[in-house]
């Protein structure tokens, strides 16, 4: 089931949610909505389940005009954040809530919904668990209840709002593995909200990048990394140092006469040496070093230049070079983006 | 062998704390109780049995706690519904129609009474309009009612009002999303959530309305065997001097009271067994 967003806007007062935004989700990928927060993203996903209504625009699902159609006749699964179980009734009820309240005429028999249900908390592993409530449960468990409690009614979409938001980090890096395969699994088009980068890079078959009511960038995950549309992008997807200059007349062909330029290279793609390897290294000086685990942060302040430049390295490559506090090093920045200056950060 | 095992608590003095609560319950609550059982022990139980179950005062009680169930189902419906009211829609004069939910609370039950007596009386302002239509309010056991009513109102709605605002929109939204009209989600959602708490404002506003004298006797009526109330009686049995025989029907009271209570509180516990 595809779904066609075109040309949404939504205004809540005086702030403007979305402006004009078009993308077309394919038929069973799992895309991220992805941005930070009071972007918008979470709206667009509430107007394309029907919880909120845009002031103009159309939602299509697959090709068919489901704007005037209500949350109940759309078939979609949401889960929330919060989960939003019902919490005085049994993990069993909760799966089973969307089947119960159909009409008796299509409603499946006693038998029928018991065969459904377990089959479905056995896919969410949670089968031993379907005559406890949710206050027994953990945050990670709650969220596989909601999620399969969103499946019980065989949605044509799934949308999650948050859906690892509330929950601790190793937890949330395990679930959306889990979500990641489980989407393997029953390829229902899904689309998941989350401001956090690493969760849409690693989880969604495309990303879509929002910003201030607009959609920056919609492309896969290498696409938005390695070719970022826009300095919001690569400023958004992982950490990046600015250089600001003019642009050389090579690169000048390219974008025009404009003086102002910013460069953008990501931690990851600086390199550090003891020896100038050519006109592109930088003369620094190392200020701080942070170490995070399998990466050391190495904070520089480059000669001539009041900002500070922080690089990523490798901790293998970190005790190679027997990098200390205070040494005077040269950096070089191995892969550029330059964006002309039209764009504040 | 200690009797108490010590925690450490970042509340002080475990023993004195519960020394004085027991001490102040009993000296508030335990021992004028167990007077007015003393009292009654002069009694034989013969003469007991007669007294509580003598015709007059066996027509009080069903006036008195059969009044006192319509009016706490009364206030559990319409107390629902204002606290609802008050939670969920914005309009003009909400907060002091907020205010005034707690009237009853503060308003003397004698000043009650008289106005509930007045304004319906068949001469009244509403009454006057009742009674063509042959609905006699004031000194009927309606009245009873109407006066339990007013006085019983504010404790549904306190209690009910905290737990509406609790209930997240979300979880409307998760049942509409998975196919539940208005009427499924406000039957199998909202309102399972709400019992506990409809529960509670039903039995206090029983118990309020059982032992409510002052506005009732202005607007009752006071016929024996029609819409005469138990505490009424008791006060007719001081006033001749019955001292044993007022206590022994307030031991009744206390006695009924005391059980519908329990069962009303077990009730509640079992619609909260999800909450762990």
């Amino acid at each position: 089931m595809s779904i066609e967003i075109q040309h949404i806007n939504k205004q809540f007062g005086d702030f403007t949610a979305l402006s004009d935004v078009s993308v077309t989700i394919p038929s069973g990928e799992l895309v991220a909505l992805l941005g930070p927060s009071g972007c918008g993203k979470t709206t667009l996903l509430r107007i394309i389940a029907g919880l909120e209504t845009a002031d103009n625009g159309r939602i299509l699902f697959n090709g068919e005009d489901t704007t005037a159609s209500h949350v109940r006749e759309r078939r979609v699964g949401f889960v929330f954040q919060h989960y939003a179980l019902f919490r005085h009734m049994t993990v069993f009820d909760n799966v089973a809530f969307g089947l119960n309240v159909r009409p008796k005429s299509t409603r499946p028999s006693k038998g029928e919904i018991r065969e459904k249900v377990m089959k479905l908390l056995s896919l969410v592993q949670l089968d031993a668990m379907a005559g406890r409530y949710p206050s027994q449960l953990s945050g990670g468990q709650r969220q596989r209840i909601a999620l399969a409690r969103a499946l019980a009614v065989e949605p044509q979409v799934l949308l999650l709002d948050e859906p690892f938001g509330a929950l601790d980090a190793q937890v949330r890096a395990e679930l959306r593995r889990w979500l990641r395969r489980l989407h393997d699994e029953i390829h229902v088009t899904s689309v998941f909200v989350t401001h956090d980068q690493e969760e849409a890079l690693e989880v969604s078959d495309r990303i879509v990048v929002m910003n201030k009511g607009r959609i920056e960038q919609a492309g896969t995950p290498d696409q938005v990394y390695e070719h970022p549309a826009n300095p919001f992008v690569i400023n958004f997807l992982g950490n990046v140092n600015l250089f600001h200059g003019r642009l050389s007349q090579q690169d000048a062909e390219q974008h025009g006469p404009v003086e102002d330029a910013v460069s953008y290279v990501r931690s990851h793609d600086i390199e550090i040496d003891r020896k100038q390897q050519d006109s592109t290294s930088l003369r620094a000086e190392i200020t701080n070093i942070q170490k995070l685990g399998p990466t050391v942060r190495v904070t520089l302040a480059i000669a001539g230049n009041s900002k500070c430049v922080e690089a990523e390295l490798t901790r293998d490559l970190f005790q190679n070079l027997g990098l200390q506090s205070g040494e005077a090093v040269f950096v070089r920045p191995r892969q550029v983006r330059v964006f002309v200056e039209d764009y504040q950060i | 062998m200690q009797f108490f095992k010590r925690h450490n608590n970042v509340l002080p003095g475990f023993g004195p704390t519960l020394g004085f609560t027991v001490f102040y319950l009993s000296l508030i609550v335990l021992i004028p109780l167990s007077a007015l059982v003393f009292r009654t022990m002069g009694l034989t139980w013969g003469e007991f049995l007669a007294t509580v179950t003598a015709p007059r005062v066996m027509a009080s009680y069903k006036v008195t706690f059969g009044a006192a169930i319509i009016a706490a189902v009364i206030n559990a419906v319409f107390g629902v519904l204002v606290a609802w009211v008050l939670v969920r829609y914005r309009f003009p004069g909400r907060r002091f129609i907020d205010a005034l939910v707690d009237l009853p609370f503060a308003l003397p039950t004698a000043v009650a009474g008289i106005t509930l007596a007045t304004i319906y009386s068949p001469n009244g302002w509403v009454g006057r309009y009742l009674e063509p239509l042959g609905i006699k309010v004031a000194f009927t056991p309606l009245g009873i009612v109407l006066a339990m009513t007013f006085i019983g109102l504010p404790f549904v709605v306190r209690t009910v009002q905290p737990v509406v605002e609790e209930i997240e929109v979300e979880l409307e939204e998760a049942a509409t999303c998975l196919g539940a009209n208005r009427w499924q989600t406000l039957k199998l959602v909202i309102f399972p959530m709400l019992l506990p708490s409809i529960l509670t404002g039903f039995a206090l506003s029983f118990a309020r309305a059982v032992g409510e004298y002052g506005s009732l006797i202005f607007i009752a009526g006071n016929m024996p065997m029609v819409s005469e109330i138990t505490p009424l009686l008791i006060i007719t049995k001081l006033e001749q001097f019955d001292y044993q025989g007022a206590t022994a029907i307030a031991c009744v009271m206390l006695l009924a009271s005391f059980s519908m209570l329990l069962i009303i509180n077990l009730l509640q516990k079992w619609s909260r067994r999800y909450a762990e």
